[in-house]
């Protein structure tokens, strides 16, 4: 494991050498990625300007809500990119060459596309949540921490893992599954409100099959103080079994792949 | 020591015709072929054997190699390289193996080779001193001391396929797989690379497999040959006993300054142009000197030149005789 940590480092390095060869390039496409995201956080302003609360949820609370899926949105895209782009490594041949090395299989996908431009949105996040942390009027107990800190992580994994579901299902198809954009990117921008807005039945949907409202709806309603279940703390953790689903797609994929070639 | 015994493989293909419309019918109903990509294929390859896998486009040699790098699971059949099935100890078995696909890189593109180098150092753990050593040794026989502070991008594809072949050898594998390593080099890329990949294996031992559809690539290396066609092995054996085969033929080419050709029976003009002619003579039909005296008879020649068939020859009569 420690031996993995190690070695990541040293393709992040390689990652940020390649990179830096085309500076120019590498801050616009950041500044560009920033201001993609700025654009949503001025449409939650503009929206609060004419009303006070959406469904019941403040401004503070909405932006709370936003700088959550955005950062592990952000986090999630930067170093699991290379699922998200996976067609073009089944298409270009890399993942023949990654099956060739004697690394995991997951690990060198990972570790292959690491895409720092991508910290534009990491950039948004933080600036989001400066804002909303000190004006949502939460008291920042432990347990609301706790409770913060739980979803970005399990919204890192969730994002994640919906990447790798997309990447399996390349397998299959061998291009990308436009498709499945409507859930990570579709994600991130429904996510910007509270699921329960949109009313019961997404609210169920993204609870059940793509477990986004886990890491979002019920501990918000903790941390803000809405409901004193302590259970909705924990509620995240459950979105930690969609790990499950989307390693079986994998593999399933991976076999698939092995005995076509193609 | 590879062992492959009966392996078969079969890929389901879509066909459609061409058309719109007929795009639109795929859409919803597919017609499938099946291709036989490999087909009930065997053979042994020794240690520290050097062998020219040949065959037309499409005839299977990816498929094997793909295989054998456990890459691809066949439909049947065994195959264990090293007292190990590549697909099912994948990490184990690609230690041990090197893997060149002429047409596509392993070098990191935007970063010096030697930062590509020293990932797969760390990829493949590969100790300090062995790889000092084995970075020396390549970087002498290779002549790479320039190209390594080198982004991979600003390489001539002759100085990148040598650093792709040093990339390759870095963790001491004990089989090299060589797709179409010379393709799209020039000559003296060409000449490089075979002297390095013979020294290698003569001083490493290393087997080496080699793809190629430059037959220059297989006199100068391949010991032994593996024809493959329409998914079968079709031929097993050395450069050396094929031409042995097929030497019934001569090819005699002419240079004269005037006169002329009479015919003779078993002596066919392959090419002939203003001041020089050649011939192929069939020995069952006649003699070296009974070809030449003919031919001398009412021609003023200047230089002649007799050779046994090329390898190009060689392996262009074999497809025709496999029909392949």
């Amino acid at each position: 494991m420690k031996d993995a940590f190690r070695l990541y480092g040293k393709y992040f390095s390689i990652h940020l050498r390649s990179q830096m060869e085309y500076k120019a390039s590498f801050l616009m496409m950041t500044l560009g990625q920033f201001l993609v995201s700025f654009s949503a956080l001025l449409t939650i302003r503009f929206m609060f300007l004419r009303f006070y609360e959406v469904d019941g949820f403040t401004y503070p609370e909405v932006l709370l809500c936003f700088a959550v899926v955005l950062m592990a949105f952000a986090l999630a895209e930067c170093f699991a990119r290379g699922f998200d782009t996976f067609a073009s490594m089944l298409g270009n041949g890399m993942f023949d060459r990654i099956l060739v090395r004697p690394r995991g299989l997951v690990f060198q996908v990972i570790a292959t596309k690491i895409e720092l431009s991508r910290l534009g949105r990491l950039l948004q996040a933080i600036l989001v949540f400066c804002i909303a942390l000190p004006e949502s009027g939460v008291s920042w107990t432990a347990d609301k921490i706790l409770t913060l800190v739980l979803m970005v992580v399990v919204g890192v994994v969730v994002f994640t893992c919906l990447f790798v579901v997309y990447a399996a299902l390349c397998f299959f198809t061998t291009e990308g599954l436009e498709i499945m954009n409507i859930f990570t990117d579709g994600g991130r921008e429904f996510g910007m409100y509270p699921f329960s807005i949109y009313g019961k039945e997404v609210l169920r949907f993204f609870t059940y099959c793509v477990p986004l409202a886990l890491f979002q709806y019920y501990p918000l309603l903790y941390m803000t103080g809405r409901s004193q279940n302590r259970f909705y703390m924990f509620v995240p953790l459950f979105g930690l079994l969609f790990v499950l689903p989307a390693v079986l797609l994998w593999q399933i994929g991976l076999r698939h792949y092995k005995s076509t070639g193609s | 020591m590879i062992e492959l015994k009966h392996i078969n493989k079969t890929f389901r293909v879509a066909r459609r015709n061409a058309g719109l419309s007929e795009a639109m019918r795929s859409l919803f109903h597919k017609e499938y072929t099946l291709v036989h990509a490999l087909n009930d294929v065997s053979f042994r390859i020794g240690e520290g054997e050097m062998v020219g896998y040949i065959g037309p486009n499409g005839a299977g040699k990816s498929s094997t190699i793909k295989v054998m790098s456990g890459i691809l699971t066949p439909d049947s059949g065994e195959c264990i390289i090293n007292g190990r099935i590549p697909w099912k100890e994948r990490k184990v078995h690609v230690k041990e193996i090197g893997v060149v696909f002429g047409q596509r890189s392993q070098l990191w593109w935007d970063v010096p080779v030697i930062d590509s180098f020293e990932l797969l150092r760390d990829v493949y753990a590969v100790d300090d001193a062995a790889y000092r050593h084995n970075l020396d040794e390549m970087t002498e026989l290779l002549n790479l001391s320039e190209l390594l502070r080198t982004p991979a991008r600003q390489l001539s594809l002759g100085q990148r396929m040598r650093c792709e072949l040093a990339a390759s050898l870095l963790h001491d594998p004990k089989i090299l797989f060589l797709d179409e390593p010379t393709i799209g080099l020039d000559a003296v890329s060409k000449v490089a690379v075979r002297d390095f990949i013979r020294r290698i294996n003569a001083e490493r031992k290393t087997t080496v497999i080699l793809t190629t559809h430059d037959m220059q690539d297989i006199e100068a290396i391949a010991e032994r040959i593996l024809l493959i066609g329409r998914g079968r092995i079709l031929l097993d054996g050395s450069l050396a006993e094929l031409q042995k085969r097929h030497s019934r033929m001569k090819r005699i080419a002419v240079d004269y300054a005037d006169g002329r050709f009479l015919p003779l029976p078993g002596l066919t003009l392959q090419s002939g142009e203003a001041g020089r002619a050649v011939f192929t003579a069939d020995m069952d039909a006649l003699s070296v000197s009974e070809a030449i005296a003919h031919l001398a008879k009412e021609a003023n020649i200047t230089d002649i030149s007799v050779s046994g068939a090329t390898a190009e020859e060689l392996v262009l009569s074999l497809y025709e005789e496999f029909q392949i």
